[in-house]
């Protein structure tokens, strides 16, 4: 099923909520919060979809927004399916899916630990990989400082006219990571 | 004086602190620490059990111990440079690391391997998936209590697999020889020889440790109908590997996703129905027959093909704007890497989907019930490595 029918399938189902179809290698369809904890359900019972196997639950810093990219499967079909759900940063929350893929439970509270996004309804969300006091969410793009680069490297990317914006993950926010993107 | 029966310092269900002292006694209940320096976990990983007698009562796993924040580093260095930290992901199967996110580096930079890499990519993950459950049978019956009789069995293949990695690459566990584009080298002519060979000798030996462990009357006494799992709550945890094809789910990636050169490759899908710890030992070594089928299928190919084993990618090689992933059957279950590309020279966003960690999460269910003793058999028949639980 590609995503397009896949979109259909849920729009038919669903008209009141936003579906839109992703172009890119991985695919999937952007739905929209509200929405998104009675779409899974319909992606899991539905019989033509049968998404009843969680592969993998991550979340992407964009800087304005996060994205949450659920890929879940069929077992059956041996076939995929991307959701995303897109969250604004002063506003991060994304209702949990641990009611309906209990594999979803550690992998939100990896998303909460390193990304700093709540999953209203988890049962049980703490830190999971850092320790309970620690400050901060690593995967976010603003999160540390840079270091500097060590002078082989450094020299290597004057040769290749290369930003050093572009090595450094950590930006710190502000301009520099807005400049990061548009390179 | 209070009537012991009437205190419930611990209810049952309810969520053990994590700043708890050793040991805390209530009425029925004691909350104790399993690890996270104990030989049985397999590395620094800690349970907190709590205890109704000999009973499990609740699990809670406590992890992190080894984080080095793989993804957030894979944002500073170049796609290239980022194999190596693959490596140390599953350090039982670097081999399996680098093929997972060079599949995923080549879906967002639309690369296609050249046909002798994939065959050597084959290759390569089959052996080391066979070392691999060298291990976790050898340290499962250690577990169990055969002792290091069977370790010692599985090491010595092992070793004589990481010896023929040696040859190929120069390392014995962190290869970065799968890497973007292909495999890094051609093989020295010696490697094809000292390969058949040790194929040839290793149905024997798998024949070994059957011999040591499958009909041991005591590993079957531990073992059999052990943390029994069932398939539907398999699937719904999300869980891979051996675990899910020892409850009876017939799946695995090789066959229902196919990936690199798999579908030229005749293997048959080990799975058992029983779902209990001696179900997963037995999936792990009829795998281990089935990669010497498929490695041997795949030394075959590479002698009769020529040409590239690898792209040439440049140090600063850049993936055009935009996402790729790639999802495999390593040793542990289903491994995948998604990579975000922003144009750079360093991935934008890099996660790993590492299957030890996935694993784990019905931990807690599979070992409500059982006594102290199984909490040892049950964690090492899912066979975790802590290096990829906490990236």
């Amino acid at each position: 099923m590609a995503s397009a029918e896949l979109a259909g399938r849920i729009a038919a189902r669903f008209p009141s909520a936003s579906i839109v179809p992703v172009e890119s290698n991985v695919g999937g369809i952007l739905v929209d919060r509200a929405s998104l904890v009675d779409i899974c359900v319909f992606l899991r019972d539905d019989s033509a979809c049968r998404f009843d196997y969680p592969a993998s639950l991550t979340a992407i810093d964009y800087l304005d927004y996060f994205e949450v990219v659920y890929q879940v499967r069929s077992l059956a079909r041996g076939e995929d399916a991307t959701l995303r759900c897109r969250v604004p940063r002063d506003d991060a929350q994304v209702p949990s899916v641990t009611a309906i893929w209990s594999g979803a439970d550690f992998q939100e509270r990896e998303i909460f630990d390193l990304m700093g996004i709540t999953f209203p309804g988890h049962p049980n969300l703490r830190r999971i990989l850092l320790w309970d006091e620690f400050i901060g969410h690593p995967l976010r793009k603003d999160f540390g400082l840079p270091a500097p680069l060590p002078p082989a490297v450094q020299e290597a990317l004057d040769r290749e006219g290369v930003a050093a914006a572009n090595v450094i993950g950590h930006t710190p926010p502000g301009p520099r990571a807005l400049d990061r993107r548009a390179s | 004086m209070v009537d012991p029966g009437t205190l419930a310092i611990n209810s049952l269900g309810s969520e053990p602190s994590f700043e708890t002292s050793a040991v805390q006694v209530g009425a029925n209940n004691i909350v104790i620490n399993l690890g996270p320096q104990h030989p049985s976990t397999h590395g620094v990983f800690r349970l907190v059990l709590t205890l109704e007698g000999e009973t499990i009562r609740a699990a809670d796993s406590v992890m992190g111990y080894l984080h080095r924040g793989t993804e957030k580093i894979c944002e500073e260095g170049t796609y290239l440079q980022n194999v190596t930290l693959t490596d140390r992901l599953d350090y039982l199967a670097g081999m399996s690391n680098n093929m997972a996110y060079s599949m995923a580096v080549e879906h967002t930079a639309g690369l296609r391997v050249p046909e002798r890499g994939e065959y050597l990519r084959v290759l390569f993950a089959e052996l080391q998936r066979y070392a691999s459950h060298c291990v976790a049978v050898g340290t499962f019956g250690a577990d169990v209590g055969t002792f290091f009789t069977p370790l010692l069995y599985t090491f010595r293949e092992r070793e004589a697999i990481l010896d023929l990695f040696e040859l190929a690459c120069g390392a014995r566990m962190t290869f970065t020889f799968i890497r973007p584009g292909g495999a890094a080298l051609e093989l020295p002519e010696e490697f094809f020889p000292a390969c058949e060979k040790l194929l040839d000798d290793l149905p024997r030996k798998v024949d070994e440790y059957e011999r040591l462990l499958t009909d041991n009357e005591i590993f079957i006494a531990r073992t059999r109908g052990v943390g029994k799992f069932a398939a539907a709550d398999g699937i719904a945890w999300g869980v891979s590997g051996p675990i899910l094809r020892g409850s009876g789910v017939r799946y695995d990636l090789r066959r229902d996703i196919p990936y690199s050169a798999y579908p030229a490759f005749d293997f048959a899908v080990i799975t058992r129905d029983e779902g209990d710890a001696y179900a997963r030992y037995l999936v792990r070594i009829g795998e281990m027959r089935e990669s010497i089928k498929i490695a041997r299928q795949a030394l075959a190919k590479l002698k009769s093909t020529t040409g590239p084993t690898v792209l040439k990618l440049g140090s600063f090689f850049r993936a055009p704007p935009g996402e790729g992933f790639s999802r495999i059957e390593a040793p542990r279950g289903e491994l995948g890497f998604y990579v975000v590309s922003d144009g750079g020279i360093a991935p934008y966003r890099c996660k790993c989907r590492a299957p030890s960690f996935i694993n784990i999460g019905p931990l807690a269910e599979m070992l409500r019930g059982w006594k102290v003793a199984d909490v040892i058999v049950i964690l090492g028949s899912i066979d975790i490595v802590l290096g990829e639980v906490d990236r």
